[in-house]
């Protein structure tokens, strides 16, 4: 754990350089602000609104072998503080998306996190194995797909068949590229897919996808949307992700992370990165706010500036440092000193909290 | 020039018939604005709970003036989103993107054109009846709606065009009836060269249906601008589609916001909107396992 020295939260000290820069595996980058799959398209479409290569990168749409049309709209139902999505991955095709896409990432000098969906560890490996020669920054694999030789039982829910395919993706990706596997928050534990994940060679892990989630209108009285179900995403879910990237990243503390779930501020992301997070990605945020990217990187920075924090590497799973005694700010009281026994903290408002064991 | 993210001031929101018209202080949009291009406005606020944008067509701009580049455009209550848009007070702001979308084609010379537009969905006609009037079209209106309070633009329809027809479904102004129903009648008796429409999703399939079997089946083109929920208005989040058919003759699900939302009648599949018609690029075949998240 880096040895660093709080500030008090909101001292006015805006002008402390922050060296925004982190690592993913064997990829440094010098913020770590990224774009969410399946809120960016491939970049294109956000570049009016942001400077693209100013934050950590781009994570593409996921990408297929083919052509996919999609479902039927309706496709998006808002929620409170949230939404639902039943897209069904409509997208070209590699082919098309390295012909069309991947060029102008290139060419703009984006970092492109290209992300990579398929319905059999075949589709995965052989997806991986056409990024070999691309400018690729990272491969995010998007195991939330239901394995059709599986009875459609999504990977990511599975540990043996999330490690099958990070297994064969890594075998057949550009080796210099380092691979990611995005997990679904809809399991029983975690943590145990991230080992299963990290085991079969995956660099790093982004935490969290959307949860399956659904409305019905009252009117119709049916479904809302045409797939019935749909990913939930938005500030609805950050307490869920934050609380994933926090387990996993206790269990795995030397696996790199991108933390994801409705990170709408740069305190928001902070909490990921405190949480252990070594890198966020903005969604559905983008939808609210489409310049969000470059926003939450420039209020990442002044949420650190503020707290006199000079690197961002050095506040990466900061949180679970243990509880320190704090001595109150207060003066005591005239009279006998107080009694703080070795496994109590102390509040701000001085009050002693007591534990029975350290936590 | 792209589109523009600004935060808009509230200049006016004013009550016109059954609909509410809100005009916006937005420098950068209204100078680039062409008819048929709509805006998306954030809704409750920068911590507010509804997160996706709502689009509105633009109803008329003025790039000059004391205020600056104003927008103005019409809607009407319909939930939490248009709700919180109607509670808003002159000075207050309002984060704005635009202005998006493929604006109505215009024709190279003058033409006879005819604009029909179903209640508030009209909005957007009327900077189009400019355009065109300047380039020497003739313009006539068909204007719709389901009663007298709910059509839209009825006074500036008839400053502007040679004629207007005017219909309601219950008869309380003009003919009773739909804009279908009146508009062979008016294809035939300005010779018309071009049908540009705007409203609900029924009768823009209505108004091209009409308008592709116009002289004795020979049909005349046929612009629609269509309504499609969105979430964001720029063209990631992948919501707006519905079946179009490309310049190959393939269908695909194309995005409503930036491949249109004017497109031309005959490209629309009409016959399948809701739905991924079986022989569109990438349509997964009937039975088989759907798609991840």
């Amino acid at each position: 754990m880096p040895d660093v020295v709080l500030r008090t939260t909101g001292a006015d000290s805006p002008d402390v350089e922050v060296d925004m820069s982190t690592t993913l595996g064997s990829l440094d980058v010098p913020d770590p602000v990224f774009t969410a799959s399946g809120c960016a398209a491939a970049g294109l479409e956000l570049a009016p609104f942001n400077d693209l290569t100013a934050i950590g990168g781009v994570v593409t749409k996921s990408i297929q072998l083919a052509a996919r049309s999609g479902r039927p709209t309706p496709r998006m139902a808002e929620t409170p503080s949230g939404m639902l999505n039943s897209i069904g991955l409509q997208g070209p095709g590699i082919d098309v998306f390295l012909d069309r896409d991947r060029p102008w990432l290139e060419e703009q000098g984006v970092r492109a996190v290209v992300s990579i969906a398929g319905g059999s560890v075949d589709e995965f490996a052989k997806l991986a194995g056409k990024l070999r020669g691309q400018p690729v920054a990272l491969i995010e694999v998007n195991i939330s797909c239901p394995n059709v030789e599986d009875r459609g039982q999504v990977f990511a829910c599975d540990p043996n068949a999330a490690a099958a395919v990070i297994q064969a993706v890594r075998r057949t990706a550009p080796s210099q590229v380092p691979v990611f596997a995005k997990l679904s928050p809809d399991v029983t534990d975690i943590v145990s897919i991230a080992r299963a994940c990290v085991g079969a060679g995956a660099d790093g892990l982004s935490l969290i996808n959307t949860t399956l989630g659904m409305v019905i209108d009252p009117e119709t009285m049916r479904p809302t949307l045409a797939g019935v179900t749909g990913g939930l995403s938005g500030p609805a879910i950050r307490p869920l992700a934050l609380r994933c990237v926090w387990q996993v990243h206790a269990a795995l503390p030397d696996t790199p992370l991108m933390g994801i779930g409705g990170i709408r501020s740069g305190t928001d992301a902070l909490e990921f990165i405190l949480a252990g997070a070594s890198a966020v990605q903005v969604g559905t945020v983008i939808f609210n706010d489409p310049s969000a990217p470059t926003r939450i990187s420039h209020e990442l920075r002044a949420a650190l500036a503020a707290r006199g924090i000079a690197r961002l590497r050095d506040v990466i799973g900061l949180a679970h440092r243990p509880p320190q005694l704090r001595v109150p700010e207060t003066p005591d009281p005239p009279g006998d000193e107080p009694v703080i026994p070795d496994t109590a903290v102390v509040d701000r408002s001085g009050h002693v909290v007591t534990f029975e064991d350290a936590p | 020039m792209p589109a523009v993210q600004v935060r808009g001031e509230v200049l006016s929101v004013k009550q016109t018939g059954a609909y509410l018209a809100m005009t916006l202080v937005a420098s950068g949009i209204a100078e680039q604005t062409r008819p048929g291009q709509f805006v998306a406005l954030a809704v409750s606020g920068d911590d507010g709970s509804m997160l996706l944008r709502r689009a509105f067509s633009i109803h008329q701009v003025a790039s000059r003036g004391v205020y600056g580049g104003t927008i103005e455009f019409i809607f009407s209550v319909s939930g939490k989103g248009t709700a919180w848009l109607a509670g808003r007070h002159p000075h207050d702001p309002v984060d704005v993107v635009g202005p998006l979308g493929r604006p109505f084609a215009l024709p190279k010379d003058p033409a006879n054109c005819v604009l029909v537009g179903g209640g508030y969905g009209a909005a957007p006609l009327f900077m189009l009846a400019d355009a065109l009037r300047k380039r020497g079209c003739r313009v006539d209106f068909v204007l719709g709606a389901a009663n007298a309070d709910r059509l839209f633009g009825a006074l500036d329809a008839k400053r502007m065009a040679a004629t207007v027809a005017f219909t309601t479904d219950d008869g309380s102004y003009g003919e009773e009836g739909r804009v279908s129903d009146v508009l062979p009648g008016v294809i035939d008796r300005v010779r018309a060269d071009v049908v540009y429409a705007c409203g609900p999703m029924a009768m823009l399939e209505a108004v091209y249906a009409v308008s592709a079997e116009a002289y004795g089946g020979a049909g005349i083109p046929t612009q629609v601008a269509v309504e499609e929920s969105m979430a964001c208005g720029i063209g990631v989040c992948m919501t707006c589609v519905l079946p179009v058919i490309g310049d190959d003759g393939q269908t695909r699900m194309v995005r409503s916001c930036v491949e249109g939302p004017v497109f031309a009648g005959d490209r629309i599949r009409w016959d399948a909107l809701g739905t991924v018609p079986a022989d569109t690029v990438g349509a997964i075949a009937a039975g088989a396992t759907t798609a991840a998240r």
